[in-house]
């Protein structure tokens, strides 16, 4: 049984991406005690997915690293991985969250040795990698995860392969024993940091994500151009495995939309000239990007990096959304349709790989919170004295990029400090 | 370019006296509409631009283009438009108003078709099939129009025989019993509509 010692005076943080991650630390480093629930087997949520930053295309592991370090030290943070809040009850000050942890199958003994995932032999979708590749049933979900600890899928458990994997551990971490478990914590304020989800890139029929194999959304793309994603870093696109020279860029891939999402998510323009640096880094002058958009929105000093895309002559820009995505079923490319709006002029142009700038959903809709909160049409948390002692920090508040999510996060973390601080002065 | 007109108050016209037309102003000029019009490249202006011009007062130009009048109603664009801009039914009530206005272009084929229809519908308060038919047929004239009915012959004598057209419908034809009440009630809602988009 997990132990875990909460009282009205710590803070519960729920999700452990950059915004989670953040929230904790801070509090954490003020001197408050947190307990920090993720549901994946490891911390740092969609930021360990992304190949690099905009605008100063730094890797994102690096600020990650210090992160898990400083959660590492920090003997006030308390984290929960694999788990998930199910139920909230009780008012600010005095929160009781019922927690479910699902069996991860490896205890602390593991030592990331990685001879269970040499014994297994099933393959799974590779989740870290957004099922573009496949990997073991014994597997680290990737190579900085945090915690660094294998995870043994459920598909195994009782089977012959389960037992080589258990048999393959020197250290006897391996536990198959371990059972789903129900947590009562007790927390005196709550940070509901449940981050963002790709907008499901399917619904937007005229595109054709589930028919198109050469079609793709941005974090696919991420993975795509990672050294640790699943093509090793080089820009080879699903059909044939080619190489992705000229790559078209689609802006508003269901945000700005009535019939998807309705707001901007204000990342996606920045990503995307991010990401045709990615084209320009692997071919060089060989390379080609195309974006099509509304309008760019390179919000305040993004404006800088905008004008230095905007001066690479790899880089093209057409003012238009494309009305329509057919592929070549023989050469696997894929012409897009559209009318531009700088002298409306009606074009078919063939590309190698689409990418769809695919916009923020919020992970857990408002309306699917355990708690009464407030949230906007499209589902993202509203502060307000009504939420009582809940904080919404980052993505789930907001379509936001990671510095912003990071700004949010601190926030909650002193709003949720200022509760416990009042619980502590009536407690003594 | 220098006796081109410009009427800065063409959207507010527009608004007035379009149907939907308040929702011009809505558009963020994306173009989904003119690329998923599937009679797009036959038009003079797509919807995107024949909005746009309307902001930019262009009035004679819009007015007198042939977009709206090709118009199929297959309603692709409002299914698309990301800010569900009624733009199908924004080019019928553009169409209308460059019809009251004198500006529709001349001979444009649906206009006219357009007219014979309501012409034939108003007469006796039903439609008389084959007397459209042969108005349709002989609009450029008495030889064009013998030619056009010899080529639909084959179409006509099938309808004839499955009982779908009447030859006697051209004798007359079928009415409705109060017309005299049904032209009142099509020219009280016609002063009802000029009245409301100032079209008298």
């Amino acid at each position: 049984m997990t132990e875990v010692v909460a009282t009205n005076q710590t803070i519960l943080v729920v999700g452990g991406g950059i915004s989670g991650m953040t929230a904790a630390l801070e509090a954490a480093e003020c001197g408050k005690d947190v307990v920090l629930v993720e549901k994946n087997p490891v911390l740092g949520g969609r930021v360990s997915q992304l190949y690099r930053y905009f605008p100063k295309m730094c890797h994102p592991v690096c600020g990650l690293e210090i992160n898990q370090r400083r959660t590492k030290m920090n003997p006030r943070i308390r984290v929960l991985t694999m788990a998930e809040v199910t139920g909230i009850s009780g008012q600010k000050g005095d929160y009781t969250a019922t927690v479910k942890i699902s069996p991860r199958y490896v205890n602390e003994n593991c030592t990331a040795c990685g001879e269970c995932a040499k014994a297994a032999e099933t393959d799974i979708d590779d989740a870290f990698n957004y099922n573009l590749g496949k990997v073991k049933a014994a597997f680290l979900p990737h190579k900085m995860a945090y915690p660094q600890r294998y995870v043994v899928a459920p598909s195994v458990v009782g089977t012959p392969e389960g037992d080589k994997i258990k048999a393959a551990c020197k250290y006897g971490a391996i536990d198959f024993g371990m059972q789903e478990e129900t947590l009562q914590l007790k927390a005196g304020a709550i940070v509901w940091a449940t981050g963002w989800k790709p907008y499901d890139a399917a619904k937007i029929q005229p595109y054709g994500y589930d028919r198109f194999s050469n079609v793709i959304t941005n974090v696919e793309f991420e993975r795509l151009a990672d050294p640790h994603g699943p093509t090793g870093g080089k820009i080879l696109r699903p059909s044939d495995g080619k190489e992705a020279k000229n790559v078209a860029f689609i802006q508003c891939a269901g945000s700005r939309d009535e019939n998807h999402l309705r707001h901007c998510s204000r990342f996606c323009c920045t990503a995307s000239l991010k990401q045709t640096q990615y084209v320009r880094e692997k071919f060089g002058d060989e390379a080609q990007s195309t974006v099509y958009y509304i309008d760019i929105r390179a919000i305040d000093r993004f404006e800088d990096f905008y004008a230095k895309v905007r001066a690479d002559q790899s880089v093209k820009f057409v003012k238009s959304k494309v009305a329509k995505i057919v592929q070549d079923e023989k050469t696997g490319d894929v012409v897009l349709h559209g009318v531009d709006t700088e002298g409306y002029h009606r074009y078919a142009n063939t590309h190698d790989l689409v990418v769809l700038a695919v916009g923020m959903d919020p992970e857990v809709q408002g309306a699917q919170v355990p708690a009464e909160v407030a949230a906007d049409a499209s589902g993202f948390l509203v502060s307000g004295d009504a939420n009582g002692g809940i904080f919404g920090a980052g993505c789930a508040t907001n379509a936001l990029d990671v510095n912003r999510a990071v700004q949010s996060a601190t926030a909650s973390a002193l709003r949720a400090i200022q509760v416990i601080n009042k619980v502590a002065s009536v407690e003594g | 370019m220098s006796e081109m007109k410009y009427h800065n108050n063409f959207l507010k016209e527009v608004e007035e006296r379009v149907e939907e037309g308040h929702m011009v102003k809505m558009c963020m000029q994306c173009g989904v509409c003119s690329g998923s019009c599937p009679f797009g490249p036959h038009w003079a202006h797509p919807p995107q631009e024949l909005f746009m011009m309307i902001r930019a007062g262009k009035r004679e130009e819009v007015l007198s283009s042939d977009s709206m009048w090709m118009c199929t109603s297959c309603y692709q664009c409002i299914v698309r438009c990301p800010r569900k801009l009624p733009i199908t039914h924004i080019m019928h009530g553009l169409a209308y108003l460059a019809k009251r206005e004198g500006l529709a272009p001349k001979g444009q084929p649906t206009a006219e078709f357009g007219q014979m229809f309501w012409d034939n519908l108003t007469k006796d308060g039903r439609v008389n099939e084959l007397k459209l038919s042969l108005s349709l047929y002989f609009k450029d004239g008495f030889g064009q129009g013998v030619k056009n009915a010899m080529a639909m012959q084959s179409v006509g004598m099938g309808l004839m025989k499955a009982g779908r057209l009447n030859p006697m419908e051209i004798l007359g034809g079928h009415k409705i019993k109060d017309k005299s009440g049904f032209h009142a009630m099509l020219k009280k809602a016609r002063e009802i509509e000029d009245a409301r988009r100032k079209l008298a």
